[in-house]
């Protein structure tokens, strides 16, 4: 099932101020295609859970449309949309085991769609076997491990069939290992399913991982909806290229001048047919080769080894942030020392933002 | 050394003064239940009384349950407690889901004003709820003993606190599913919420089974009397002559359920009180 | 969210009807029962309106011995039951071994019918034709005569009144205290040993200040208890309060609306509000005190 949103706005009263509106959610325009798994991508209060809330169905939105596939939704309640939501916190029933957990939406059925009770034992044995479960079925959820209350929240989520699988940070409870375990599970899940799948979460290497497409968020403005890859080597603005990579993209304060970009008085990059400007200039980590006559000279604070890499952090004048951080691959960095280092940019991993806007200057 | 000395010397006296106090608390029970032993000639022919009996009766419970109308008085506060009790759930359960979990105009104000009648003690309404039950011609009657007392601001008010506790998620969750707000309070909070659930009913319980003014207010015939009007009407006109044992037999008869009640419950009783109980 | 705005109060309509009628309604109606002069109850007509009633039970000698009593009880019995939970408090918090067979047996009398429990201490204190009564032989022992505990003296009246009162307020005193004794971080003490303190400077500057706002609630909690005392009355020395000279305020408004004394709504009402003034007054005061002695966490 295809989901579209169009001008989706949310907005809410201010808590604080009466009478002011605060926008979470500010007309958005995607459409998630049928059977793909999403991420929304953002920091804190950037508006994602409030979109999974109003595809959900939990929220109303101020303005704007939802659909699944072709059928408009936006006015339904969320029984009658066909979706399962896993949380957080699992939100299991406590009082109830596993098994009755993942029945209690189908008990909810009406008119035709009632299920006798071993058809609903056979339809909870079915998504039990798909998120592999069933040895617990008659343990209580406190009885349970985070990573397997997880899978019982995703079998209960999915035991009606629902039409979109929404989760909300459904791995950020878990501890680092059960989350890498988990999201492999979660994309099995989904690839055997074949259910449309959004997933919010601040970590992007989750989102990375996993997701067919990643839809970046901030302050309840869409950003980008790409395919992982392309966020991080193509991205569509200043927010975005610092939002996503760690260690953080390195920004500095640059301007184009005579056909060649220029950080502080050295020139590093040749770009053609650009007007004359100030602009923001972002070298990846990895963008950076470390050479004797290199274009950027910067003043070295400290070489990290870590293994395979170094890591070399150095300062400039024109720089943001703290410091500079780049990353070599330990082979190729002899004994740095001495009171500057220069670089050469590797073209690909230099991105230019308008000045004003945070546009990405396309070359 | 000295250290050690002392303590063991302070330890003994704790011990020694906390078994005084609960020497003080069983006393009055051991005299009651031995007293309810002895027979009435026996009693009476004690100038000193003794601390134990040889010959134990149980002529005295015969007597309270023959005598007096003790079996009706018994099922009075039986029918009475369990009817207050049952009707106070249906009252207080959706009030406060709906102050905890339902979203509508008015709910801060509506909130604020029922816990301003927290404040309000019995004893300045009852002259008015006397008369109004006298109106409505509901003296001797059950439903005159249980209506005024059917609901508690205090247990909506504990109620609320917790269902409040319990995650917006499940509720979200129930949503999606298509789960009704009833069911979901049937079949959600309230089985979560049991613990505190079993506790408020409890109180009740031990309320309504000690409630003696106003029963006192609206009942004059005896068929309706609860076990503590009873108490008062068998020590007035008791059993024609003063009956001290079999007086003591029925106080016996009238303290055992509850005690039983306290034994097995004894934490939930307790952690119940401590949390919210007052008695008065 | 609209819709649910009527289903909520669908699910608020019990308790509003019933605290309605049985709450709010009594409040007013009770005001106005107290200003109507000469109400009266067959025929539900009145005089005139004014202060006469409030005027009346204020000089009338019952309601003044009602009065004096509920004081005494009150200043008797709430200072001793809380000064005396706290020592038991403070003794079971410092043993293991039995602390919970003490617990449990401290806290039977809440859970007894106070009525039929305060029978037990009549007859223990009684004189009859056929004994002294246990407490009276108990007396004797130390050599002082006898004393009708039930029907003789006021002291002797006011001491089985005082005595039975603490026994049944105890229970809860104990039980509060000792949860908030309980509930102090024991690294306090740790602390304490440590810079050397004595046990009774470790009570007065850690563990008291610690549980003052428990000890306020309950001395609070104990005052608006111990004004409203009646059925402790009741079970000790029988319905006819008066006759005794043991009544109390609560006691006073009973008779005038019920029983041989009763059928003046407007006394009562009158009297009600008093009990409530005084309450109200002792409550605020209570609390002022509090609010600049007890130091919360």
């Amino acid at each position: 099932m295809k989901v579209v949103l169009e001008n989706l706005t949310k907005q809410y009263q201010s808590r604080n101020i009466k009478g002011q509106t605060v926008t979470a959610v500010n007309n958005f325009n995607f459409e998630i295609p049928d059977g793909q798994l999403i991420g929304l991508l953002g920091p804190s209060g950037c508006g994602k859970s409030t979109t999974l809330n109003l595809i959900s169905g939990l929220e109303t939105p101020t303005s704007g449309r939802i659909f699944f596939g072709d059928r408009d939704v936006t006015s339904l309640p969320p029984e009658e949309r066909g979706v399962g939501l896993v949380f957080q916190n699992y939100a299991l029933y406590p009082h109830l085991t596993v098994e009755e957990n993942i029945i209690f939406p189908l008990q909810n059925l009406k008119g035709a769609q009632k299920m006798t009770k071993e058809a609903m034992h056979a339809k909870a044995m079915e998504v039990a076997h798909l998120v592999q479960i069933e040895p617990y079925m008659h343990r209580k959820p406190r009885e349970m491990s985070g990573g397997q209350q997880q899978r019982v929240a995703i079998a209960r989520a999915l035991v009606k069939i629902p039409q979109v699988l929404l989760l909300d940070e459904p791995l950020s409870n878990l501890d680092a290992r059960l989350r890498l375990q988990t999201r492999e599970e979660l994309r099995r899940i989904q690839r055997e399913t074949g259910v449309t799948t959004i997933f919010v979460t601040h970590d992007q290497e989750e989102a990375m991982s996993i997701s067919d497409l990643i839809v970046v968020m901030k302050a309840g403005e869409l950003q980008q909806i790409d395919k992982p890859q392309n966020t991080y080597d193509d991205p569509a603005n200043l927010f975005v290229a610092q939002f996503l990579g760690t260690p953080q993209i390195n920004t500095f304060e640059a301007r184009i001048q005579d056909g060649r970009v220029f950080i502080g008085d050295e020139a590093v990059l040749e770009v053609s047919g650009q007007k004359d400007r100030p602009v923001w200039a972002t070298v990846r980590p990895e963008g950076f080769i470390h050479t004797e006559n290199g274009a950027l000279t910067c003043r070295l604070d400290r070489v990290e080894v870590m293994g395979r890499d170094v890591s070399v952090v150095s300062t400039h004048p024109a720089m943001t942030g703290r410091n500079i951080r780049t990353i070599i691959a330990a082979e190729e960095a002899p004994d740095i020392t001495g009171e500057t280092v220069r670089f050469n940019l590797k073209p690909g991993k230099v991105f230019l933002f308008e000045k004003d806007s945070e546009e990405r200057i396309r070359l | 050394m000295i250290e050690r000395k002392n303590s063991r010397v302070s330890h003994a006296l704790i011990y020694l003064f906390l078994t005084v106090w609960a020497l003080i608390v069983l006393f009055p029970f051991y005299w009651m239940v031995l007293t309810s032993f002895k027979s009435f000639t026996a009693y009476n022919s004690e100038y000193i009384p003794k601390f134990i009996t040889l010959q134990p009766t149980l002529e005295n419970y015969r007597d309270a349950f023959t005598t007096v109308p003790l079996g009706r008085y018994f099922l009075n506060t039986l029918i009475f407690t369990v009817a207050t009790t049952g009707l106070m759930m249906v009252v207080i359960v959706p009030a406060a889901f709906a102050f905890a979990r339902l979203e509508f105009k008015g709910r801060n104000g509506m909130f604020a004003l029922f816990l301003s009648l927290m404040m309000i003690p019995t004893e300045l309404v009852i002259i008015t709820n006397y008369v109004t039950i006298v109106n409505w011609n509901m003296r001797n009657t059950y439903l005159g003993l249980i209506l005024p007392s059917v609901t508690s601001v205090f247990y909506i008010y504990l109620l609320k606190e917790n269902f409040e506790a319990i995650p917006d998620e499940l509720y979200k969750a129930a949503k999606v599913d298509g789960t009704s707000d009833l069911k979901y309070l049937l079949k959600v909070m309230v089985p979560i919420s049991q613990p505190t659930i079993v506790t408020i009913i409890i109180l009740k319980v031990i309320e309504c089974w000690n409630s003696y003014v106003w029963p006192r207010l609206i009942t004059y015939d005896a068929n309706y009397y609860l076990v503590s009007n009873g108490i008062q009407e068998i020590r007035e006109n008791g059993f024609g002559r003063e009956n001290t044992p079999a007086m003591m037999a029925a106080v016996v008869v009238i303290s055992v359920p509850l005690i039983i009640l306290f034994l097995i419950f004894r934490k939930k009783i307790m952690a119940g009180v401590s949390r919210g109980g007052t008695k008065g | 969210m609209k819709k649910n705005n009527w289903k909520a109060w669908l699910y608020l309509l019990p308790a509003m009807v019933f605290l309605g009628v049985f709450m709010v309604y009594p409040l007013i109606d009770v005001c106005i029962y107290s200003l109507e002069e000469s109400y009266n109850f067959a025929s539900q007509s009145y005089t005139g309106v004014g202060l006469y009633n409030f005027r009346y039970v204020l000089s009338d000698p019952y309601f003044v011995r009602a009065l004096q009593n509920t004081f005494l009880i009150v200043a008797i019995t709430v200072p001793l039951s809380t000064g005396l939970s706290l020592l038991i408090a403070l003794g079971l918090s410092s043993i293991k071994p039995l602390r919970n067979a003490y617990q449990t047996i401290y806290f039977l009398p809440y859970v007894t019918n106070t009525l039929a429990v305060g029978l037990v201490f009549m007859i223990l204190f009684k004189r009859t034709a056929y004994t002294d009564g246990l407490i009276n032989l108990l007396i004797a022992k130390f050599g002082a005569g006898p004393v009708d505990f039930i029907e003789g003296p006021y002291w002797a009246k006011m001491f089985v009144m005082c005595f039975y009162t603490i026994w049944v307020v105890m229970p809860f005193k104990i039980l509060i205290l000792t949860s908030a004794l309980a509930s102090v971080n024991p690294d306090y003490y740790k602390a304490a040993r440590v810079d050397g303190a004595t046990s009774s400077r470790i009570f007065w500057k850690i563990t008291l200040p610690m549980i003052s706002p428990t000890v306020f609630y309950l001395i609070i909690t104990g005052f608006i208890g111990a004004f409203k005392a009646y059925s402790d009355e009741v079970a000790i020395f029988g319905t006819n309060l008066n006759a005794a000279g043991m009544n109390t305020i609560v006691g006073y408004v009973y008779d005038m609306l019920y029983g041989d004394s009763g059928g003046y709504p407007s006394y009562a009402a009158a009297a009600a509000l008093i009990l409530f003034a005084i309450v109200f007054t002792i409550t605020y005061i209570n609390l002022t005190f509090s609010k600049n002695k007890v130091q919360y966490m």
